[in-house]
């Protein structure tokens, strides 16, 4: 794999990523984000939209008048949002259900809009796919881990099965409701985005004023 | 920022050009999108039916989790009625009878009267499946299919009740549209649990179960017939109430019941 390929896929995983770094996709990220399993499908269902998504947009590329080329992208994604979200009713029923309008929302996630527009609709199709399929990578990684943690703590458990036996069943684990509501997947993105600016400062963004000492003549 | 692309050739900005590519691009997704409705759509209907058996089997209190549903679903009896005599049909075969298509058939089909209409449903079908939960020939649950709009959708579910046919067993909705985290308090849990032991009619007969707003007073004279509401979504609460109010009354299953409480098999 070239060296740009292997960037266009693996950056969007941290260095680059679409929820962390860019701060995009968060109304998803919220919602479903209750259990690992549905979070696991929707990953699967925005990633799958973002690389085809990307990858057509590049093929029509150089025939793709620009006056209508946002209505154009917003159509190849809708249609294929529509087929897996289809799928999903057909296939996985039941999760298709928990998740109700989301996977219908992917049309409205910046983070595909986002990438037909300003990588697929100017780089070759393969590493427009490869660039697709990386940032739903890197938004799948934020929603594992975010839903990981809420399922864990609001429930004692991961996919359904127990890890940590609650007090109501004879365990120990008194289970935190407040997991299990949205501000919580808040409050979770915020140490998730905290912990990795400590560890990659240079994704830390310049404060955009400072706050200094008022002097007494200046208040006026 | 978006981009502008860099000088377009003229070619490329074209009224034609952009008239030729909307088309294509709208044919190609169009037939996307139409070859997966029509591909996948048998087996959401399978999915569809399947999940409607398992609720029913729910409120009938028959689900195994191991168990398969199709099989269990052996077990319950679903019967046709005319809702206007409550009588039995039994030479309308259950398997067949589809309320969504009858209801829009208008020989098969009634206009509910306007003041009659607090579900505003509309229309409904004349007849109804019911489903009867049998324990050694004895009647064990009557389960109903209640319908009627809530504050943005129309909420389905099952009502079960007792062989009484006066005390409710259970009660489940499969689908409805309401405000996730507000409204949807309907398919959880603990609400469901409110329910079972409820009285539908009082001595003399008259229609008082309903959701009330907020939670029922220990001192309420009415409380055997009153569930808990949910506050700040009292309105998704009060088209339960309607639901039940219109299907449980003369115009819905009222008849069926009084043949029921009147020793009718
Ligand atoms: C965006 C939005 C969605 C709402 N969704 C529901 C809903 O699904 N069901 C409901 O009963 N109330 C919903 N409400 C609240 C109702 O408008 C209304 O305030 C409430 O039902 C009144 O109940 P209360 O008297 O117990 O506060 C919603 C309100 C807003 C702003």
């Amino acid at each position: 794999m070239s060296s740009r390929a292997k960037r266009a896929l693996l950056d969007p995983i941290v260095d680059d990523n679409p929820v962390t770094l860019h701060v995009l996709g968060i109304c998803s990220a919220l919602a479903v984000t209750t259990s690992l399993l549905p979070s696991l499908y929707m990953c699967v269902a925005l990633t799958v939209v973002a690389s085809l998504a990307n990858a057509s947009v590049s093929a029509i590329r150089k025939v793709l008048p620009a006056s209508i080329r946002i209505i154009v992208q917003m159509t190849i994604i809708a249609s294929l949002v529509i087929v897996v979200d289809e799928s999903l009713q057909a296939f996985a029923f039941e999760t298709s259900r928990e998740l109700s309008v989301f996977v219908g929302l992917i049309i409205t996630n910046c983070i595909v809009l986002g990438r037909t527009e300003s990588f697929g609709s100017k780089n070759p199709v393969g590493l427009s796919f490869l660039d697709g399929l990386g940032n739903g990578l890197g938004y799948s990684a934020i929603l594992i881990l975010v839903a990981t943690c809420r399922e864990l703590l609001g429930k004692g458990t991961l996919l359904g099965y127990t890890i940590l036996p609650n007090v109501a069943d004879g365990g120990w684990y008194s289970p935190n409701g407040m997991m299990l509501l949205p501000p919580s997947a808040f409050f979770v993105i915020g140490l998730i985005i905290w912990a990795v600016r400590t560890w990659k400062v240079e994704q830390v963004e310049e404060a955009e004023f400072r706050i200094h000492e008022v002097h007494r003549t200046e208040a006026h | 920022m978006p981009e502008i692309p860099k000088q377009p050739s003229v070619k490329r900005e074209s009224v034609t050009r952009t008239l030729l590519v909307a088309f294509f691009v709208s044919l190609v997704c169009s037939s996307l999108v139409a070859s997966a409705a029509v591909v996948l759509k048998p087996r959401q209907i399978a999915n569809a039916l399947l999940d409607v058996r398992k609720n029913i089997l729910e409120v009938a209190g028959l689900l195994q989790p191991e168990g398969d549903v199709n099989e269990l679903f052996a077990a319950v009896e679903p019967r046709v009625i005319d809702l206007e005599t409550g009588a039995y049909l039994d030479d309308v075969d259950p398997e067949g009878f589809d309320p969504v298509q009858t209801r829009k058939d208008p020989k098969l089909s009634v206009v509910i009267p306007a003041e009659l209409d607090i579900a505003r449903i509309g229309r409904r079908s004349k007849r109804a499946v019911v489903y009867l939960v049998r324990d050694q020939g004895e009647i064990t649950r009557i389960i109903l299919p209640v319908s009627g709009y809530g504050l943005w959708s129309t909420l389905y579910g099952f009502l079960a009740l007792e062989p009484d046919g006066n005390t409710v067993a259970d009660i489940i909705f499969y689908s409805h549209g309401e405000t996730a985290g507000i409204g949807d308090f309907l398919t959880k849990e603990p609400w469901r649990a409110r329910w079972p032991g409820k009285r539908v009619y009082d001595d003399a007969g008259e229609l008082r179960l309903e959701v009330s707003k907020g939670r029922v007073a220990a001192d309420d004279p009415l409380a055997a017939y009153r569930v808990d509401g949910v506050s700040g979504a009292t309105l998704t609460g009060n088209g339960v109430t309607n639901l039940i109010r219109y299907w449980l009354g003369d115009h819905g299953y009222g008849p069926f019941l009084k043949n029921i409480q009147g020793g009718g098999s």
